[in-house]
């Protein structure tokens, strides 16, 4: 359905607006670079110069520390010129449309927008009128997508679980306002997982959730039981407001992520979370600091997988330049996306 | 000037007429002759229909002009050209304008204004309450006066059950008829689409459908109690349809309407964020509009309207939650209703009865039909002619429409309002 917004006549990503209608090639492709982009950051000089000349905004409209910061790095990773815009703080109070905005910053030359927004299908809206050179990744709309998010917690998942297929998987917390989950249950689903469900009291479970193809438990006993990894989500503490939930204390009797619950799981599961985290709300300090936790594993790999994004919507691949990083496995494929899909 | 429509088929409902006749209209604008020419009637203008479909004016229960206050959107002079060309001669015009119509003064301004066109009829529908705000009452038999032809908060909810009590029993004292927008503002808490699939796929915070259900509960117990004249405006789910039904059978004064987009499109049509489908109440399930769909054919729902919201393009170009509801709907209320006839869910008449007559005695005004004596408010069109909905074709200012780039059959080809010739292709 996103076919032909995302990708471009030839079936080449163009844009990352959701993991929704990639294929299981494409996903694959991405986590096979950045495997390859991986030790960039671990070398002396961590810079390589696929994106040198090219300038890349960084459009947050709605604040965000961690996923500005990690865009940031890969851009500068990949020698792109980094532009953060903070708009939320700017344009947008001025009474300035989104479109005027992207508008302006189309007109400084941009190659690539980096944004994220309060709303749901802002970055489908921009995608659809920006002239055809100009690429856009989806950094996080609303409660809909948050595409690097979830092909981060995939990397992390190949990295520490490897293959899919025999995996069981749940998702735990806030699922119905949470643009994490969205994209990580597309993005489990088109890899194959043997099992996917979702955890959460009635209230914070969108009302279709199982049309998306996963099971949804409204117990942790239920939810938990021999999963290999267990991917929390956040709970925003105004959520208490809307009467979705009672008490911080409730729901963490219920829904917090505590060592007892976890041992419900497989006994290697893995714990994720895409933070920040709210320590004693959703998640117990033992769990986030514990073995079984990959919480900060995960931000590291989301700089390589983002790097990974804008090389391929770049189209520069550590195929077809010389990169200098180890032999990777897209090392020797043939170069990213060109072949026509499905 | 006296005429003749000759050699179409005539189809009036009200009246059951079907069949080839000529239509005969006197020099003051009235039916003289249905089938025969009266004796002594001289026709200075013959307009050959051979092949055509004669029928009454279309009536729409809701179109908004934007006019006063959002002239940017569209204009009384752009909406009722719009219309005459999509065959609707009469239109009635929610309050929600700015300044609300909640007084004689801005009723009567709007007639006038739309009668200087001598296009479309003007009907508007008064404020229940004072500015929409659901608190005091707005002066209902003085807006009568001045033409009102129903009263309604539009889509402002009358929150207090004890004044939307009051604004019944009220109307129930004048014998008007209350126009209900039923839904429940905390259930809906700010949604933008049905709470539903693609809701929860494209992460659009959702309306339920109980929003629907229990606004229509509260009402219709309301209405039990007071026993005001109701029409519940734009179902959008099965099972409201159904509440309606049910109350029909006990008795109740009530009817109801649907938009032409529901009972063709579903929540399923918003694809990615398609901001031409944002409308309130929302596209719902297939289940709502196979329901509504029933409704319509079993008679519960009596009349299908335009629910016409011209936009500028601006309107549109925003992340979805964030734009601006309602589709330009004048020119395809007739194409869509006419594609009923072609899924055989309704026959010709049936579906001409449903924009004519039915919603005419809704708002109790004197048109609908081609009896002898009627006015001659005539809609002719081509049942065959196979048309593509074009942007740069649309007569109204507002280009905000799902529909573009579909192709119809059955096409207006001219419009009569009062006698007169005001549309031809």
């Amino acid at each position: 359905m996103n076919q032909g917004l995302q990708f471009d006549d030839t079936g080449r990503l163009r844009h990352l607006l959701t993991i929704e209608g990639l294929s299981r090639q494409t996903i694959l492709e991405i986590l096979d670079t950045a495997e390859s982009f991986i030790s960039v950051g671990e070398r002396e000089i961590k810079k390589i110069p696929l994106l040198r000349g090219k300038t890349v905004v960084n459009l947050f409209f709605e604040s965000s520390t961690r996923t500005r910061t990690t865009f940031e790095i890969a851009a500068k990773r990949l020698s792109a010129d980094v532009i953060n815009l903070n708009v939320g703080a700017s344009s947008a109070s001025k009474g300035e449309t989104l479109l005027d905005t992207i508008r302006n910053l189309e007109a400084m030359h941009t190659d690539l927008f980096v944004v994220r927004h309060a709303e749901s299908g802002a970055a489908h809206l921009i995608a659809r009128h920006v002239p055809a050179h100009v690429r856009i990744i989806n950094a996080g709309d609303g409660r809909h997508a948050h595409p690097t998010q979830g092909l981060l917690d995939m990397f992390t998942i190949r990295r520490h679980k490897g293959a899919f297929e025999k995996l069981k998987i749940a998702i735990v917390g806030d699922i119905m306002h949470s643009r994490v989950a969205r994209s990580q249950i597309h993005a489990l689903k088109t890899l194959g997982v043997s099992e996917l469900r979702v955890v959460a009291p009635k209230t914070l479970l969108p009302t279709a959730v199982e049309k998306l193809g996963v099971r949804s438990c409204t117990r942790m006993e239920d939810g938990l039981d021999g999963v290999d990894v267990v991917m929390m989500l956040r709970l925003q503490r105004e959520r208490m407001q809307g009467a979705h939930i009672p008490s911080e204390h409730e729901y963490f009797n219920l829904y917090g992520l505590t060592p007892a619950k976890l041992a419900l799981a497989a006994k290697d599961a893995i714990v994720m979370h895409p933070g920040p985290m709210n320590r004693g709300l959703e998640i117990d300090s033992a769990v986030a600091d514990g073995p079984q936790s990959v919480i900060l594993p995960q931000v590291t790999y989301g700089i390589a997988v983002r790097m990974a994004v804008m090389a391929l919507i770049m189209g520069g691949t550590p195929a077809s330049q010389d990169t200098g990083t180890r032999d990777s496995a897209s090392n020797t494929r043939a170069p990213a996306g060109r072949k026509k899909r499905k | 000037m006296s005429l003749v429509i000759q050699g179409g088929r005539l189809i009036d409902p009200a009246n059951h007429v079907d069949g080839k006749k000529d239509l005969f209209i006197d020099d003051n604008g009235f039916v003289i002759g249905v089938g025969k020419s009266p004796p002594g009637f001289k026709a200075r203008k013959t307009i050959e229909a051979h092949g055509k479909i004669i029928c009454p004016g279309l009536v729409d229960l809701r179109a908004r002009l934007r006019e006063p206050g959002l002239e940017y959107k569209a204009t009384i002079e752009s909406e009722v050209h719009a219309a005459v060309a999509a065959g609707i001669t009469t239109l009635c015009c929610p309050p929600d304008t700015l300044p609300v119509i909640d007084t004689p003064a801005m009723a009567q301004m709007l007639q006038s204004r739309a009668w200087r066109f001598g296009l479309a009829f003007i009907h508007p529908l008064g404020a229940l309450t004072q500015r929409l705000e659901g608190k005091l009452l707005a002066d209902m038999e003085a807006l009568d006066e001045a033409g009102c032809v129903g009263f309604t908060n539009a889509l402002s909810p009358v929150t207090d059950t004890l004044v939307m009590r009051r604004a019944l029993e009220y109307a129930a004292t004048l014998d008007l008829t209350v126009f209900l927008h039923s839904e429940d503002p905390w259930l809906r808490n700010g949604g933008c689409v049905h709470e539903g699939e693609v809701g929860t796929r494209l992460g659009l915070a959702g309306i339920p459908e109980a929003a629907e259900t229990v606004g229509v509960a509260r009402d219709l117990a309301l209405i039990e109690q007071t026993g005001c004249r109701a029409h519940f405006c734009g179902l959008s789910s099965a099972r409201a349809a159904v509440m309606v039904a049910q109350a029909q059978k006990k008795g109740l004064p009530v009817s109801a309407d649907t938009t032409a987009h529901h009972l063709h499109l579903t929540e399923h049509d918003i694809g990615d964020f398609n901001t031409q489908c944002h409308v309130r109440p929302p596209l719902r399930g297939k289940h709502d509009r196979e329901g509504l769909r029933k409704a319509l054919s079993n008679g519960t729902i009596g009349a299908i309207c335009s629910d016409h919201q011209p936009h500028e393009p601006d309107a549109k170009l925003a992340p979805f939650a964030r734009s601006e509801p309602g589709i330009s709907a004048l020119e395809t209320l007739l194409p869509l209703t006419l594609r009923l006839v072609d899924e055989k869910l309704l026959t010709l008449p049936e579906a001409i009865a449903l924009l004519t007559h039915k919603p005419a005695e809704i708002i109790g005004v004197e048109t609908g039909h081609l009896g002898v004596g009627a006015t001659a408010d005539v809609c002719i069109f081509d049942p065959e002619t196979r048309w593509t909905l074009a942007e740069d074709k649309l007569v109204s200012r507002g280009h905000n429409t799902p529909f573009l780039g579909q192709t119809f059959r059955g096409k207006v080809t001219q419009t009569l309002v009062g006698g007169k010739l005001v549309y031809e292709r």
